[in-house]
């Protein structure tokens, strides 16, 4: 089995070799854990295969002069999965009925619910972070030529994230449903309704009919809450695939040292 | 690129690739590290700015504006300042799809092996003007505010004469806000700052009387406004003339 490259810890932290006049102790509660733990890996290795694909997935080399810009795709990831997280515990007290109390709901959250505001707002300027981190992720992507030949297919599934992400956002506004969410959401898709062709039945979609109502709410909260989420995480999934298969870019400006024949190969 | 510009590309990555590091644990630091830092900035928003839940909806309110979060600014600016109703569905539908099509299909139509940003003038060029004209949307659709949406505290003064009082100057707020003076007038922070003087101490400077002479025959470019029913008329005068 190949040995995993051993992780950068300062020479301090480092466990001493076994010295050779002591016995060799096999029998330590670290000792036994470490066997456990080797154990049910190689149980369910055994079923799954996946320490291949995990070896590959973890091991494989990203090129020289990988820089910060670089961790803006895996920030974005990090913000959706914020969102998720923070966008289940307010499931849990959101009640999408525009009769029965979404904004009554929201209310409770905000005042009545132990660190609710917190969660809400969490979720809220998470919201915020994550379109600017798509935004910034798609331009370093864009200034590097990474979309170029042979990552046409990743960037092309980026930009279905885009439009996915800004679909949560537009939904997600109307859920509280005050005021500025109700008035905003009317234009937002009266807008829609102004489009080419399927624009006006776009429209009556989400609306659930031609006039905004109580079934609209719903709606928003389906496609927020299953839809769009459901489809994100398969995108996100073949987005990373890709990322994996192909490796990331070099930095544009990164030229590989050519072989010459006064290069001494190195061993 | 042509069969052997991609070949050319994958030789070159391959000795690129080689001649670095393992993802894990080198790259999954660096990330692990962003993602502290993404979820302090969203603690401290949160914790800073919080979670707000405006009045709730009343769908019979028409006085009331609507107002997106800021990533939409630039959607509602385009529809803003498209000024024939005919165009403004090609405009704010019409733009962001054109937008959208041409990202999908940069990689098909932008095919050149360049990857150097310097050597790519047209593409670069492309992004400023782009970041440019959204930023630019998005600060206008910030600053100028809908305009008719007019928020303004009820002045102490106006409270303590009563209900009745505070009722007109209601009234007339809702009025200033109907007859869109804030298109030239500046009125605590709303509407445009021009061509109009700043109405937010108008009445400090100007006497009643004189204001209800203004809005009657007022100097060009400021349309009259003698037309409007009385009622109005005089709670719009009644509301300028408690800002003090
Ligand atoms: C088309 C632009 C325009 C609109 C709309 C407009 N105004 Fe004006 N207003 C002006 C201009 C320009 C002046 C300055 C005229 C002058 O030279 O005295 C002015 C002056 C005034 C003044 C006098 C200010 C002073 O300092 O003496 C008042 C009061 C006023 N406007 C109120 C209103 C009200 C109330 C409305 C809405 C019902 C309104 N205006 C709508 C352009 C406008
Ligand atoms: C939910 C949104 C997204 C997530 C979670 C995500 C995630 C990632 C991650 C983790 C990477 C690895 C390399 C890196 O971090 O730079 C990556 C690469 C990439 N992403 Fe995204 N991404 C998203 C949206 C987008 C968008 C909107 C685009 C562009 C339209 C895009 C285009 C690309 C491309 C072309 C690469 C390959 C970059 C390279 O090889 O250097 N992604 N993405």
């Amino acid at each position: 089995m190949p040995k995993l490259p051993a992780p950068p810890v300062p020479a301090a932290l480092k466990e001493a070799p076994p010295r050779p006049d002591e016995p060799r102790t096999e029998t330590g509660a670290i000792e036994t854990a470490k066997q456990a733990g080797t154990t049910v890996i190689d149980w369910i290795d055994e079923r799954t295969s996946l320490s291949g694909t995990g070896r590959w997935l973890m091991f494989r080399k990203v090129p020289k002069g990988t820089n910060w810009a670089y961790t803006l795709g895996s920030a974005t990831l990090f913000a959706f999965l914020s969102q998720a997280v923070t966008g289940v515990f307010l499931a849990m007290y959101y009640r999408p009925s525009a009769t029965g109390g979404a904004y009554e709901s929201v209310r409770q959250i905000t005042t009545g619910v132990f660190l609710g505001q917190f969660v809400q707002g969490m979720h809220l300027w998470g919201a915020s972070v994550m379109i600017v981190l798509v935004f910034l992720h798609m331009g370093r992507t864009f200034l590097y030529g990474a979309y170029k030949y042979p990552r046409e297919l990743t960037w092309v599934i980026g930009v279905v994230l885009l439009i996915l992400t800004m679909v949560m956002a537009l939904t997600g506004y109307l859920l509280p449903f005050d005021q500025r969410a109700y008035w905003a959401t009317v234009v937002a898709t009266n807008i829609t309704g102004t489009g080419p062709i399927v624009g006006p039945y776009l429209a009556d979609f989400l609306r659930g009919g031609p006039e905004f109502t109580t079934t609209t709410l719903s709606r928003f909260y389906a496609i927020h809450m299953l839809v769009v989420p459901g489809a994100m995480i398969a995108l996100i999934g073949a987005h990373l695939y890709l990322v994996s298969k192909l490796g990331t870019t070099a930095p544009p400006w990164r030229r590989a040292h050519r072989e010459s024949p006064f290069d001494t190969v190195e061993a | 690129m042509n069969q052997r510009q991609k070949e050319e590309y994958l030789r070159e990555y391959s000795i690129l690739k080689s001649e670095g590091k393992p993802f894990f644990p080198y790259a999954v630091a660096k990330d692990a590290a962003m993602a502290c830092i993404v979820m302090a900035i969203i603690i401290t928003l949160s914790i800073l700015f919080g979670a707000e839940l405006g009045p709730k909806v009343n769908p019979t309110s028409t006085t009331y504006v609507p107002r997106p979060d800021w990533y939409f600014f630039f959607l509602f600016e385009l529809l803003r300042i498209t000024k024939p109703p005919s165009l403004t569905g090609l405009a704010t539908v019409g733009i962001p799809t054109l937008g959208m099509i041409l990202l999908f299909l940069l990689p098909f139509f932008d095919r050149s092996p360049e990857r150097r940003p310097e050597r790519r003038p047209v593409a670069m060029f492309t992004l400023v003007f782009v970041v440019g004209a959204m930023a630019f949307l998005t600060y206008d659709g910030a600053t100028i505010g809908t305009p008719t949406a007019l928020e303004i505290k009820t002045p102490k003064a106006v409270i303590a004469q009563g209900a009745a009082a505070v009722a007109k100057f209601e009234a007339g707020r809702l009025g200033v806000a109907q007859s869109g003076c804030e298109a030239c007038h500046d009125i605590a922070g709303n509407g445009n700052p021009g061509p109009g003087p700043e109405l937010t101490h108008i009445g400090a400077r100007v006497p009643e009387e004189a204001i209800a002479r203004t809005l009657d025959n007022p100097i060009a470019p400021m349309p009259s406004f003698r037309h409007l029913p009385n009622a109005k008329f005089e709670a719009i005068i009644y509301f300028l003339s408690q800002l003090k």
